[in-house]
């Protein structure tokens, strides 16, 4: 008989992460994204708001990696600064809503009974609510305000995530570990945070990945429509846009910043498929 | 069946004032107004034109005062569009986007549905990876790159398709296959999806043992089940179709109610900013009950519960 090791659950799940090549592809692929979009900004020798107007529409080369625009500025100092910008709206505004989402989901399910189907009702009437209408309102009329949009994001995308919380924690509190923690006379505070929520984390982590791209989807159309991040600053949507309408002269400027966006949202979401199935191998896709 | 129909009509009043009151104040709250612009109007004009449009009321009487022509269906006047009031305005636009927004939908559903099918009765062969790798890069290209990678190619290169405009029927292709493509590409995923869970069950192994034909399993058996996702998918889809038409027609400078929604705002045209979102909610909560009566035809167990 051979002893057998514990293994945790994290640690199966990495293992089976590994397994799936795409996934791994799409880890690395998001890795060298941020790391290019942290560092891009200082390896290159322009910055990103350097106008030159001798070197406009400068097509790719030695001397610009991914040309110029139409005042000479460097697209690729631009494509790594939008990088950062987009990347940073989407990572902390997911956060935002995972904080608020995962509270609510928690007290919710973790209450039951009367609170919980009111709670619940909220966020079924907030659902049926036009939001990207109210957001994009909310950016015209209160200006383009950084923090305004975290939180504009983040308010409408914890419904989802308060739900699956909720759900995770109604299977949760029957469990043996939950009533053996209240006989021993914990308060609730310990056993919502301390027994609870890193067991119900799995399927939160999954969805955070998967909302990350959604948001910076909203956040470049935001961009797109002239409300996101203000000029000379870049995000990947407000290149998009002014790749847009130069496309004519100059098609790469609608190429790199296109191309960076489209393959993080790409790898985001393979990230996110493969995640699912890692942690939850009952529900992966045949 | 009446009754669910009912209860739900009745939550969407609370719901309509709720979205009315906080759009009513944060417009109010908002720097700016509706005859602060760059050219300099006199000062009694300006004073005028206010009381004019009950804008010197106390900000609470002009609420009550909204609201009171709101329940007789009064819309009110636009501030900036002259003469005109906004349920006129929102008569004249809506058509524009409607007729986007259907054709888009039409062109989902035509591609989305018969690649899911196909994907899912070819499971693990080139016919699902093909469909299901085209899928997935549909859904990470944003409209607003797919939008001006399709005029460049067939527009600028090709020649074949008006770049913009909404003057004849050839320039609907172009916003159409923009905002289409994207809902089509999850379509296909929630098909394929829908359409595998229904294979697996034991009633379609009871219709083959039956002996039906391969043909008749599929549309008069699986699709039944299979297609419920995509239905559900329908409420949210049309919700997004109506935001997502706001990018389209501002690529494609399309005169539609999206691009009226943002000059307003833009402009500080209280009463049409208000208008607008409320027709657009009235719009989706009435989709959703829709939806919602859709699902309870298909599926008799979602009908016991409700």
């Amino acid at each position: 008989m051979t002893l057998r090791t514990g293994s945790s659950l994290g640690k199966d799940a990495w293992i089976r992460l590994q397994g799936n090549r795409m996934a791994m592809f799409s880890l690395f692929f998001f890795v060298f994204v941020t790391i290019t979009s942290l560092f891009g900004p200082s390896l290159s020798p322009y910055d990103y708001d350097e106008q030159n107007l001798e070197k406009v529409f400068e097509a790719p080369g030695v001397d610009h990696w991914f040309g110029t625009d139409n005042l000479g500025r460097d697209l690729f100092a631009r494509v790594t600064h939008g990088g950062r910008i987009s990347l940073a709206v989407g990572l902390l505004a997911t956060l935002v809503s995972l904080v608020i989402g995962v509270c609510y989901g928690m007290t919710s399910g973790y209450l039951g009974g009367k609170t919980d189907s009111l709670m619940m009702r909220i966020v079924d009437i907030l659902y049926s609510l036009p939001f990207t209408i109210f957001v994009i309102l909310l950016m015209v009329l209160f200006g383009r305000n950084f923090i305004l949009l975290f939180i504009a994001i983040g308010a409408v995308e914890w419904l989802t995530m308060a739900r699956i919380t909720r759900a995770q924690t109604l299977n949760l509190k029957r469990a043996e570990f939950i009533e053996a923690a209240r006989a021993l006379g914990y308060s609730h505070k310990r056993i919502l945070f301390v027994h609870l929520l890193p067991n119900l984390l799995g399927p939160v982590i999954v969805y955070a990945t998967l909302t990350v791209p959604a948001v910076m989807l909203l956040e470049a159309v935001l961009s797109f429509l002239g409300l996101g991040v203000q000029a000379p600053m870049s995000s990947w949507g407000s290149l998009i846009k002014e790749g847009a309408e130069k496309m004519d002269a100059a098609p790469w400027l609608i190429a790199f910043p296109g191309l960076f966006f489209c393959l993080t949202l790409f790898s985001l979401n393979f990230l996110g498929d493969g995640l699912r199935d890692a942690l939850d191998p009952k529900s992966s896709k045949d | 069946m009446k009754k669910f129909i009912f209860s739900r009509i009745l939550q969407a009043i609370p719901t309509l004032l709720v979205i009315a009151t906080l759009t009513f104040f944060m417009t109010r709250f908002a720097p700016g107004g509706p005859f602060d612009s760059e050219k300099a109007i006199p000062e009694e004009i300006k004073v005028k034109l206010e009381s004019h449009f009950g804008l010197n009321l106390p900000l609470f009487e002009q609420y009550l005062l909204y609201m009171k022509n709101l329940l007789k269906g009064d819309l009110g006047p636009s501030f900036k569009y002259v003469g005109w009031n906004v349920s006129e305005i929102i008569a004249l636009a809506f058509p524009v986007s409607l007729t986007l927004g259907v054709c888009s939908l039409i062109i989902a559903l035509v591609i989305g549905l018969p690649a899911g099918i196909i994907a899912a009765l070819h499971k693990n062969t080139i016919w699902d990876y093909l469909p299901m790798s085209l899928a997935m890069i549909g859904l990470c290209l944003p409209t607003f790159v797919l939008g001006p990678i399709l005029i460049l190619v067939f527009s600028s290169y090709l020649k074949i398709l008006p770049p913009l405009g909404w003057y004849s029927w050839p320039d609907l292709i172009l916003p159409s296959l923009t905002l289409g493509l994207f809902y089509a590409a999850y379509i296909a995923r929630l098909t394929r999806a829908g359409m595998l869970e229904t294979l697996k069950q034991d009633y379609i192994k009871t219709a083959r043992a039956k002996g039906a034909s391969p043909s008749r399993v599929i549309f008069k058996h699986a699709l039944r089940g299979g297609l419920l996702p995509v239905v559900t998918f329908l409420g949210p889809a049309f919700a997004g179709l109506v935001s997502g038409s706001f990018i389209i027609e501002s690529i494609f400078f399309i005169p539609g109610l999206g691009k009226f929604f943002i000059t307003a705002a833009f402009n500080r045209d209280y009463t049409m900013v208000l208008g607008t979102v409320l027709f657009y909610a009235t719009l989706i909560i009435f989709l959703n009950l829709l939806v919602d009566l859709l699902q309870a035809i298909l599926d008799p167990k979602a009908r016991q519960e409700s």
